[in-house]
């Protein structure tokens, strides 16, 4: 129970956080949605029309990790700026839990880019939005914030002992968006590259909206999702305690 | 004299201190990373919606990447003096102030061309791309103009660095805008009209234009329009660029806004 309240504490805190500037919020919603034309017009004008609803639902998951990749890289580095590292680590709670939901409140922000790129296809470029089971998919969307999140705690995790983690981060969203077949069918990849693929839970989230948006069978991708979730929270939790018992021993935890 | 020594030695010094703070760790995924992935994640996207071929992304999206170094680079040397706390300092110098800017464009156009031709490479060595080396030199200076004309575009959103915090965000939105408007990823034609004719004044959407018909064997003579209309709107940005860094130098000594940040 104490560790469900610090969850939820820690979600709502910088949750409230992020909000908080305005012109930071706008523009997470903006910037996505240049993304999102650029991939409309290109489908529009392609052979086939009916890939336009693949590309919105796909389009708009790209926001979530689009919020959470770059930020997430930069989580623990920000704590260092802002002098509040030695805070949270002293704190009696492990510090994997009071860092997971910063990373997930980032995911959760990519909401507004996903409702807005969804809007925003609709308005502007004329695509439907079409939920053929809506239950799965109030599921499915909360199934991928939460996975996503955990992927992105694993890397800020995984980047501590990096000072410029956020370039890595930042790097990192290309590549995501498009191995997890946000936009593009994971069939077109070469072989070696689908494994991947697969171990990457926004490639099972997205599949998930899309199957629940088209009326599929999404469940076992949520499923897929929320597995891989718990996986990268484990590990991040593990890694995490070893990082910082090695910075507590060389007395580098501010520095490394 | 002394206005080519600050445009040589300053130049020489802002380019140093640019990668002091971009040590490797920082231009290697963000400089080289980024356009890899950029390059591969359009591509992949035409394949998958059957809009246009393999080099037509390669092209557009290899010169297009001159902008990270041009939008960017210029927001970290103007705008991120301000981070620095250097800025009052460089601006209460009597420094001639176009040696200054010329200075600090001219190692942000080297970086962009090499970050293009890192782009061509990219698209050679993981796509279905192929460039004759005849091309080449044509190519070098499509790409060489449309960098610097990226590079003024980049010194208006620097010259807002003087007066605006929010500098990153500007140079997010117009990078992302050029590969929008540009016709890097999206052919002209399929843009509306509105879009077509922002894209007529910006940088990049000639040079890419002309790259793509010099990389399918065009000669530098048969796009010559098209390299000198690129040119020309890099003068008007370059120009603009240099009167609002002088607007906003004096708007900021008036307001006394040089170290907010």
């Amino acid at each position: 129970m104490r560790t469900l309240r610090l969850l939820w504490i820690g979600w709502l805190f910088h949750m409230k956080m992020l909000t908080r500037s305005a012109f930071n919020f706008v523009l997470g919603i903006i910037y996505p949605l240049f993304f999102a034309s650029a991939a409309f017009f290109m489908f529009r004008a392609g052979d086939d029309p009916k890939p336009l609803l693949y590309a919105s639902l796909g389009a708009a998951v790209m926001g979530i990790w689009g919020a959470t990749s770059t930020a997430a890289g930069a989580a623990m580095a920000r704590e260092r700026w802002t002098g509040t590292l030695e805070l949270l680590v002293a704190a009696p709670v492990n510090f994997g839990l009071v860092l997971l939901p910063v990373t997930i409140a980032m995911a959760t922000i990519g909401i507004y880019s996903m409702a807005s790129t969804l809007a925003w296809g609709w308005l502007v470029f004329g695509i439907p939005i079409h939920i053929g089971d809506p239950l799965a998919f109030f599921l499915a969307v909360p199934a991928t914030v939460v996975s996503i999140g955990a992927l992105g705690f694993l890397m800020a995790v995984a980047f501590v002992r990096f000072r410029q983690a956020w370039a890595l981060g930042n790097m990192l969203e290309y590549p995501v968006w498009l191995i997890s077949g946000f936009l593009v069918p994971l069939t077109l990849f070469p072989d070696w590259v689908r494994p991947i693929s697969w171990a990457l839970a926004p490639t099972w989230g997205v599949s998930a909206i899309r199957e629940a948006a088209l009326g599929g069978a999404p469940y076992a991708d949520i499923g897929a999702a929320l597995a891989l979730g718990v996986a990268y929270t484990v590990a991040g939790v593990l890694l995490v305690n070893r990082a910082l018992r090695a910075a507590r021993a060389k007395a580098t935890l501010s520095l490394s | 004299m002394n206005g080519a020594r600050v445009f040589v030695v300053g130049g020489v010094l802002s380019y140093r201190a640019l990668f002091g703070w971009m040590q490797p760790v920082v231009y290697v995924p963000t400089m080289l990373g980024g356009p890899l992935f950029q390059i591969l994640f359009f591509a992949y996207i035409g394949r998958a919606s059957g809009v246009e071929s393999d080099a037509f992304f390669v092209v557009g999206n290899a010169i297009q990447v001159t902008a990270m170094a041009g939008v960017f680079g210029v927001a970290m040397t103007v705008g991120g003096e301000r981070w620095t706390q250097t800025l009052s300092l460089v601006l209460v110098s009597p420094a001639n102030r176009f040696a200054l800017f010329l200075g600090r464009a001219l190692p942000l156009i080297v970086n962009g061309a090499i970050l293009s031709a890192f782009g061509f490479v990219v698209g050679i060595a993981f796509l279905d791309f192929e460039l004759a080396p005849s091309v080449l030199p044509a190519l070098a200076a499509c790409v060489l103009v449309t960098t610097a004309s990226c590079t003024a575009f980049g010194f208006i959103i620097g010259s807002i660095g003087l007066y605006a915090r929010e500098i990153f965000v500007a140079a997010n939105l117009a990078y992302i805008g050029l590969l929008l408007f540009c016709g890097v990823n999206v052919p002209l034609d399929e843009l509306p009209a509105w879009m077509r004719a922002i894209s007529e004044v910006l940088p990049l959407t000639h040079g890419v234009q002309a790259a793509r018909l010099v990389a399918d064997g065009g000669t530098l003579g048969s796009v010559d329009g098209l390299i000198v209309h690129e040119a020309a709107i890099g003068v008007g940005y370059a120009l603009a660029a240099y009167f609002l860094f002088r607007a906003f130098e004096a708007a900021g000594r008036r307001n006394a806004t040089f170290d907010n940040y």
